[in-house]
C-alpha cells in the first residue's frame, strides 16, 4: 500500500505545483487590479473574493461577475488567469489518470494486492512457482481439496486465464519472474503459514533456482521440484530438496510395471487417480519387440526399464550422433511408413512414439496403424492444448508430462501415507496384488475409488483416542463396521498402517489393535468416508459397534446406570 | 524501482549539486523569510502585518510541502511533517482574517490581529525547525 502512496505522490508533485502556481498568480492579479463599485468608487477584491471567484472559475462553474460587475482590465486579466487554471486543472487530472492507466503503477498496485492478499492467509498454503500443465492441475486439486496455493508465474495470460477458472478456494496469482527471490518472499516464502514451495517450471534452471532460494531463505520448508534431466535432478538434490520429480522415469517406471505385474500397476492406477475419476479399463501391454521413436529424455528413460524388463525395442531415431544412440538405431522420423518397415513394424507387437512434437507423435502413430493395426500404441503428448487430438486418435497409453508430475504433487501433499504404501507395495508379489485388485474390486463394484487417511489423534479421532485412554481396545474392524448396521462392514479396505514407533503393516488384519499416533490407509467407496468419521469422532456409535450396547451419556443417566449395576450384583 | 532512483539522487549529490535539494530549499527558506516579514511588529497592529505578505507566505509554503511528497527517506518524511504543520498553522490564520472581515460585523480588531499574527508565529516555528533539518542534513552529507 505505501508503495502505490509514494508513486502517486510522487509523480503528482510537478501538477500540484503547477495547480497552486496558477491559483496563487491569478488570485493576486485579481487582488491588485483596481475595479468600480456598484456606487461608482473605485475598490479593490480582497484576497477572500479573489479565491472565491477563481475556484469557481478554474473548476468551470462560472457563478458570473461578483461582487461588483469587472472593469475592462479585470476581465483582460480574468481571460488570461481562466486559460491558465484550465489548463492546469486539465494537466493534473490527465496526469493523474495517465499514472492509474501506466503499466508499470498497475503492476506495483497489483502486487501490492497480492501482498496483503498472501499475508492475510490464516490456513498453511502451497506456493506453486510456474503455471503450466502441471501447475493448473496441481492448483486445481488442492483448492478442490481445500488446500490453500499461492501462484507465480511469467506469462500474464496464463495468471488471467487461471483467474477466470472457477475455482472453490481464491488463488492470489502474481506476475513475476520466479527466480527473483522477492517475487517468491512477496508470495509468502518467510510467511508462517508457508506449508512448502512446488517448482514446476519447464526449465530445469528456473526450478534449480527456486530451490536453492527457498532453501536459503526457509530451511525448515519442504520442497517439490520438477527435474527433467538426471544431471539437474542430482544437482538439486543435492542441497536438500524433499522430492524430485522426473516426468519421464517416472512414466517409464509406471510402463515398466504393466508388463511385469500388471494387478500392482492397477494399484497404482487406483490409488493415484485424480479426485473421483473412473475406474479406469487397462489391457495389459503384449510382451513382445517394440519400436520405440525418438531417443530424446523420454525415449532413453523407456527404453532403460524396457531392457530391465527383458523386453526388446528397436529404436528410430532422425539424430543417432546428437541423441548418443546405440549402433543398431534405425536413421528416420518414424513418420514414413518406409522408416517403419525398416523397423520391422509388421513383426512388432507395439510402437511407442516419444518425440517432443505432437504432429509427429500422431503421424507416427496413424502410419504405423496403417502397416500394422494390431499394435499397441503408445504415445508422448507434449502439452495439454491437443487433448481432442489425441483423445480422437484412440491411443492405447497417453503420456503427458505435465499430467503425471501433477498427479505425483497432489498425492504426495494431500495423502502422503499413500506415497509410503507404495513405496512398500512395489515389493510386494504379483499375487500380493491380485488379493488386493480382488478385495478392492469386491467392495466397491463399479464405483469409483477413494482413499484417505484415517488419523488417531484427538483432534480427528477424539472418540477413538477416549476410549483408547480408559485403557479399551479398539481394532481395525471396529472402525470398519458400519455404524449404522454393526452386523456389516463398511464398503472399503484397510491397506496400510502407519506408526511412529512401530513396523508399518501392509494391508492390517481386522483385530489389529489400534494405538495413538497410528495412521490408516484406507480405499474405499466416497460414502465409507463419511460413516467411519462418524464413528471416530463419536463416542456413541464407537461404543455401540465395540460392545454392543448403548451406554448412557448423561451424568444423571450414568449415575443411575451405575447404581442399578451395583444393586443387581 | 524505488532503490534505483535513490542510488541517482545519491551519486549526483556526490558530484555537487543536486537540483532537487536546491529548488526545495529555496522555497522552505523563502517561506520561513517571508513568514518572519508578516510576523514581525506589533503584535496587535494591523498595519504592521501585510496580508499580501502572508499570501505570499501560504503559497510558497504549500509548493515546499508538495516538493516533500512521496519522499521516502526518513529525513524527507520529516520535513514533509514539519510544512504540513506550517500549512495547517497559515490556513488557520487565512480563514480566521476570512471570517472577521467578510463574515461577521466585528471588522478587524486589535486581539483578532494578534490571534492572527500568533498562529503565524507557530507556522514560523515549523518553518524554522524545517530550515534547522535541512541545514543538519546538509552539514552531514557534504562537509
Amino acid at each position: 500500500m505505501h508503495n502505490v502512496i509514494y508513486l502517486l505522490l510522487r509523480r503528482m508533485r510537478v501538477p500540484l505545483i503547477v495547480v497552486i502556481l496558477a491559483y496563487a498568480i491569478s488570485i493576486l492579479g485579481l487582488v491588485l487590479i483596481p475595479g468600480i463599485d456598484d456606487q461608482g468608487n473605485p475598490w479593490q477584491m480582497s484576497f477572500f473574493h479573489a479565491f472565491y471567484f477563481v475556484s469557481f472559475m478554474g473548476s468551470t462553474i462560472g457563478f458570473g461577475e461578483i461582487p461588483y460587475p469587472f472593469t475592462d482590465p479585470q476581465r483582460i486579466w480574468t481571460t488570461v488567469a481562466m486559460y491558465m487554471t484550465v489548463i492546469s486543472w486539465l494537466y493534473a487530472i490527465g496526469s493523474l489518470f495517465s499514472l492509474v492507466q501506466d503499466h508499470a503503477f498497475r503492476r506495483v498496485v497489483a502486487r501490492t494486492n497480492f501482498t496483503r492478499e498472501v499475508r492475510r492467509i490464516n490456513n498453511p498454503f502451497y506456493l506453486v512457482c510456474g503455471l503450466g500443465d502441471a501447475g493448473q492441475l496441481v492448483i486445481r486439486e488442492l483448492a478442490e481439496h481445500g488446500i490453500h496455493s499461492v501462484i507465480v508465474d511469467r506469462d500474464e495470460a496464463k495468471i488471467h486465464s487461471l483467474q477466470l477458472e472457477d475455482l472453490p478456494l481464491r488463488v492470489p496469482a502474481l506476475v513475476a519472474d520466479v527466480t527473483d527471490s522477492s517475487a517468491l518472499v512477496a508470495a509468502g516464502l518467510c510467511n508462517q503459514q508457508c506449508a512448502g514451495v512446488i517448482a514446476l517450471t519447464d526449465d530445469d534452471h528456473t526450478n534449480l533456482t527456486i530451490a536453492i532460494t527457498s532453501k536459503l531463505l526457509a530451511p525448515e520448508l519442504a520442497v517439490i521440484s520438477r527435474a527433467e534431466t538426471h544431471d539437474s535432478a542430482a544437482n538439486i538434490a543435492s542441497f536438500g530438496t524433499d522430492t524430485i520429480i522426473n516426468p519421464f522415469d517416472t512414466f517409464a517406471e509406471r510402463f515398466a510395471m504393466m508388463f511385469k505385474s500388471p494387478s500392482m500397476h492397477l494399484v497404482y492406477e487406483w490409488m493415484t487417480s485424480l479426485h473421483k475419476a473412473p475406474l479406469s479399463k487397462f489391457t495389459a501391454p503384449p510382451q513382445g519387440t517394440w519400436i520405440l521413436c525418438g531417443y530424446g529424455r523420454f525415449g532413453k528413460a523407456i527404453q532403460k526399464s524396457l531392457s530391465f524388463k527383458g523386453i526388446k525395442t528397436i529404436i528410430v531415431e532422425s539424430d543417432p550422433e546428437g541423441t548418443d544412440a546405440p549402433e543398431t538405431t534405425i536413421v528416420g522420423r518414424g513418420t514414413e511408413a518406409i522408416t517403419l518397415h525398416e523397423a520391422g513394424i509388421e513383426q512388432a507387437c507395439g510402437i511407442i512414439a516419444g518425440t517432443d512434437n505432437d504432429a509427429n507423435n500422431l503421424s507416427i502413430i496413424m502410419t504405423a496403424l496403417k502397416l500394422n493395426e494390431n499394435l499397441f500404441t503408445v504415445s508422448r503428448q507434449n502439452g495439454n492444448y491437443n487433448d481432442a487430438i489425441f483423445a480422437a486418435a484412440d491411443i492405447g497409453i497417453t503420456m503427458q508430462a505435465g499430467r503425471i508430475i501433477g498427479k505425483r504433487v497432489v498425492d504426495i501433499l494431500t495423502t502422503p501415507l499413500l506415497t509410503d504404501f507404495l513405496r512398500m507395495a512395489v515389493l510386494q508379489s504379483d499375487d500380493w496384488a491380485n488379493v488386493l485388485v480382488s478385495r478392492v474390486v469386491g467392495v466397491l463394484g463399479d464405483q469409483p475409488p477413494e482413499s484417505w487417511a484415517q488419523v488417531i489423534s484427538t483432534i480427528e479421532s477424539p472418540a477413538v483416542v477416549h476410549q483408547l485412554k480408559k485403557g479399551m481396545a479398539v481394532t481395525v474392524k471396529n472402525l470398519l463396521t458400519d455404524p449404522r448396521d454393526t452386523q456389516s462392514m463398511l464398503p472399503c479396505v484397510a491397506l496400510y498402517l502407519k506408526h511412529p514407533n512401530h513396523d508399518d503393516r501392509l494391508l492390517p488384519d481386522d483385530d489389529t489393535p489400534l494405538q495413538t499416533g497410528d495412521q490408516l490407509l484406507i480405499c474405499g467407496r466416497v460414502s465409507a468416508e463419511t460413516h467411519m468419521r462418524w464413528t471416530a469422532n463419536n463416542s456413541h456409535a464407537l461404543n455401540y459397534i465395540c460392545y454392543g450396547v448403548d451406554r448412557p451419556s448423561g451424568s444423571l443417566w450414568r449415575w443411575l446406570s451405575a447404581r442399578h449395576r451395583k444393586g443387581s450384583t | 524501482m524505488q532503490t534505483i532512483n535513490l542510488q541517482v539522487f545519491y551519486n549526483k549529490g556526490e558530484l555537487g549539486m543536486n537540483l532537487e535539494k536546491v529548488v526545495f530549499a529555496f522555497f522552505i527558506v523563502l517561506a520561513l523569510t517571508l513568514n518572519f516579514g508578516f510576523f514581525i511588529g506589533d503584535l496587535d497592529d494591523h498595519t504592521h502585518h501585510n496580508i499580501y505578505e502572508l499570501f505570499a507566505a501560504l503559497v510558497v509554503s504549500l509548493i515546499a510541502t508538495i516538493m516533500k511528497f512521496g519522499d521516502r527517506a526518513h529525513i524527507g518524511a520529516v520535513l514533509l511533517a514539519t510544512s504540513l504543520v506550517a500549512d495547517l498553522q497559515l490556513i488557520a490564520a487565512v480563514i480566521v482574517w476570512t471570517i472577521t472581515v467578510h463574515a461577521t460585523d466585528i471588522g478587524m480588531t486589535p486581539s483578532i490581529m494578534a490571534s492572527i499574527v500568533s498562529l503565524s508565529g507557530g507556522a514560523l516555528l515549523a518553518n524554522i525547525t524545517s530550515v534547522i533539518i535541512l541545514v543538519t542534513e546538509t552539514v552531514m552529507f557534504r562537509r
